[in-house]
């Protein structure tokens, strides 16, 4: 395709819209996804069920479990299901079909079963939608063997990890970031490879690790930084499992400080897990001990100041990016 | 209502085939438990085995069945060969999903056994998920969920009936209610008499019918995989039954009063069927002892290769957690 200027909405609508022109075996299925419903909340799915009709594009009840059930089900009958669950927490109501099931079929009947479904989910902070609307939770999934997580954060990679994760023979949790759906931004129509991180920024001083909204606030810091001569390099993870360790880990030998930055909840985040790599793999390289920014430890609060100091922003990574980019005095 | 059609004299003669071969299969299973040679959590299908009996006889190898734990008697029923089974419950490379699945995860997509769940209920949202993939392909197969009564009251019951039911599904929901729910009694667990009666909730036909009666239960299968078939939707089968064990082997099921046991056990389907073939000369007693004496040597040779079979290469544990192999 040309490239084009997009929102992720239209992103993800055109790569959905692609991967069924392109294979019959591939559906829709989630609450309101066809037109009778609107095409989806934020329109994400809007005209796939005329095009491509209601019998592959198909609005569901409020029934989490029967959509990811049945999203298993036809992938185990040779499709290919893109199963929305609208928010993010909704997926607590889903979490035994794609947990127990989507996760570990292929394993647990020693590969005679593949379990090809993308699962599209939406989240973040910044509307006011308080502790059952907002939350990232993509270390529960990344935790688990068997699911891919992948989180754009951008149109053209929200189109490209799209296709790869239809594509996937695998299940992929599909994550979208709900207050950075309308920027816009040129989309090529590139596939973009699932466990491939993008480095977005170069940079000799430190290494910056984000993923979906973050890295918009990251570049953001990063400009700040390179104001008082601080180049910090950032890297969008992309793909959160499996995550790409050699980009990171080279990157931070060449750096010699690392910065992980992420919505969710900062304890027991996919940071720490990062950073843990980071420590073992590149510990003769580190000036500085690797850092961690995260989501406050509390249910994402309603009030907007609270709100707002929940979630790490540019002014924090930018402060933290200073702080582990100057050498450390060991003790 | 279940038509009275009987079962004709081949199809009791083959749902006494089955029905032999499970009862026969499960004694030898708990044997090796108790000889120590097999170790595995293992949930007795004793007493229930007309139910799937009756039903595969109206099913075919492109229709589906998703079960549960206690499932082996479905699986025998719809083909599952005894050498990948009884490799699978021994944890050897040999075994259908190569020692890894296990006795609860059993899997043979070949005969239609696409999955085993160890979680109560969850065959039924998968099950509607088949159900949806025949729809589609429209070729008129069926999609079987199978489960047991105390699977009726969690949340994938009521949303896997209610989406088979408003899409017109090809699913049929095989409730077989043994009368308990592991330790629970249908009474101290379910609000109404009858499950049956929650089809009319979801817009499907629902039927209670005595699933240790061959007559009973292989019209009601007919009349659902008829149904299936031609694209008239799901049916919810309440099958009544009751379990010779506890609820896992080694439970001593003390919560089950022993007259109601003892009343199940001297009504035992197999025991009935066997005497009724014989009664109306539709199998000969010495045909009989020659079916067992082969199910026995089946079994026997299952269990043979089994145990000289190698267990799995620890290198198993980075295959399979994904399409390619783990580095």
């Amino acid at each position: 395709m040309d490239t084009q200027k997009l929102n992720i909405i239209q992103a993800v609508n055109r790569a959905l819209d692609h991967a069924m022109e392109a294979d019959p075996k591939v559906l829709v299925l989630g609450e309101e996804v066809g037109d009778r419903e609107e095409g989806g909340i934020v329109g994400a799915t809007k005209g796939l069920s005329t095009k491509h009709g209601e019998h592959r594009v198909r609005s569901t009840p409020i029934s989490e479990q029967a959509i990811i059930g049945s999203a298993i089900g036809a992938a185990l009958g040779g499709y290919r299901p893109v199963a929305e669950i609208m928010l993010m927490n909704f997926m607590t109501v889903a979490m035994d079909m794609v947990i127990n099931h989507a996760a570990k079929l292929r394993f647990m009947s020693g590969g005679q079963t593949a379990i090809p479904i993308v699962i599209r989910t939406m989240t973040g902070t910044g509307f006011g939608t308080g502790g059952q609307h907002s939350d990232y939770l993509e270390s529960w999934f990344a935790h688990t063997p068997g699911i891919k997580v992948v989180a754009p954060s951008n149109p053209n990679d929200a189109y490209g990890l799209m296709r790869s994760a239809i594509a996937d023979d695998d299940p992929v949790l599909f994550i979208e970031n709900t207050p950075s759906y309308w920027t816009l931004g040129d989309v090529s129509g590139e596939i973009i490879p699932i466990g491939k991180a993008n480095i977005v920024r170069e940079g000799g001083d430190l290494t910056i690790v984000a993923h979906s909204l973050m890295v918009a606030h990251a570049l953001a810091a990063a400009t700040k930084l390179a104001q008082e001569g601080i180049e910090a390099e950032v890297i969008d993870l992309r793909t959160i499992a499996p995550w790409d360790r050699e980009t990171v880990l080279s990157s931070v030998r060449k750096t010699g400080a690392a910065l992980i930055v992420h919505e969710a909840v900062r304890e027991f985040g996919i940071g720490a897990e990062i950073a843990s790599e980071i420590s073992e793999a590149c510990f003769g390289h580190l000036k500085s001990p690797v850092k961690r920014l995260g989501g406050a430890f509390c249910p994402v609060p309603f009030s907007k100041p609270l709100e707002t100091a929940f979630a790490p922003g540019a002014a924090e990574i930018e402060a933290s990016a200073r702080e582990v980019a100057a050498p450390q005095e060991t003790a | 209502m279940v038509d009275d059609a009987k079962a004709s004299k081949d199809v009791l003669a083959d749902i006494f085939g089955k029905a032999l071969l499970i009862r026969q299969n499960d004694e030898r299973i708990i044997k090796e438990i108790k000889a120590g040679r097999l170790i595995t959590p293992y949930y007795s299908t004793a007493g229930q085995e007309i139910i799937p009996a009756a039903l595969a006889t109206c099913l075919n190898p492109a229709d589906t069945l998703c079960t549960i734990y206690r499932g082996i008697h479905d699986m025998l029923a719809k083909g599952f060969p005894l050498e990948p089974m009884w490799a699978e419950l021994a944890g050897r490379i040999t075994g259908s999903c190569k020692g890894k699945g296990g006795t609860m995860h059993l899997t043979h997509p070949e005969s239609g056994c696409m999955v085993t769940t160890g979680v109560v209920g969850s065959s039924m949202p998968i099950a509607t998920g088949l159900g949806w993939a025949a729809q589609l392909d429209g070729k008129g197969a069926v999609s079987v969920a199978s489960f047991g009564d105390g699977a009726a009251n969690i949340g994938a019951f009521h949303e896997s009936l209610n989406l088979a039911g408003l899409w017109r599904l090809p699913v049929i929901f095989l409730c077989q209610n043994n009368r308990y729910a592991e330790h629970t009694s249908f009474a101290n667990s379910t609000a109404v008499e009858r499950l049956s009666i929650r089809a009319e909730g979801y817009g499907m036909v629902g039927v209670t019918v005595d699933g240790n009666d061959p007559d009973a239960m292989y019209a009601a299968a007919r009349a659902a995989v008829d149904r299936a078939r031609a694209g008239e939707g799901p049916t919810l089968i309440e099958a009544l039954t009751f379990r010779f064990n506890g609820h896992v082997l080694g439970d001593a099921a003390s919560y089950i009063p022993s007259e109601e046991l003892a009343a199940a056990r001297a009504a035992d389907p197999v025991a009935a069927l066997r005497a009724r073939v014989i009664r109306e000369g539709i199998l000969g007693e010495e045909h009989i002892k020659a079916m067992e004496e082969r199910n026995a040597a089946a079994i026997e040779s299952a269990v043979a290769a089994a145990y000289a079979a190698d267990f799995p290469d620890l290198s198993e544990m980075k295959r399979d957690v994904f399409a390619n192999e783990l580095v």
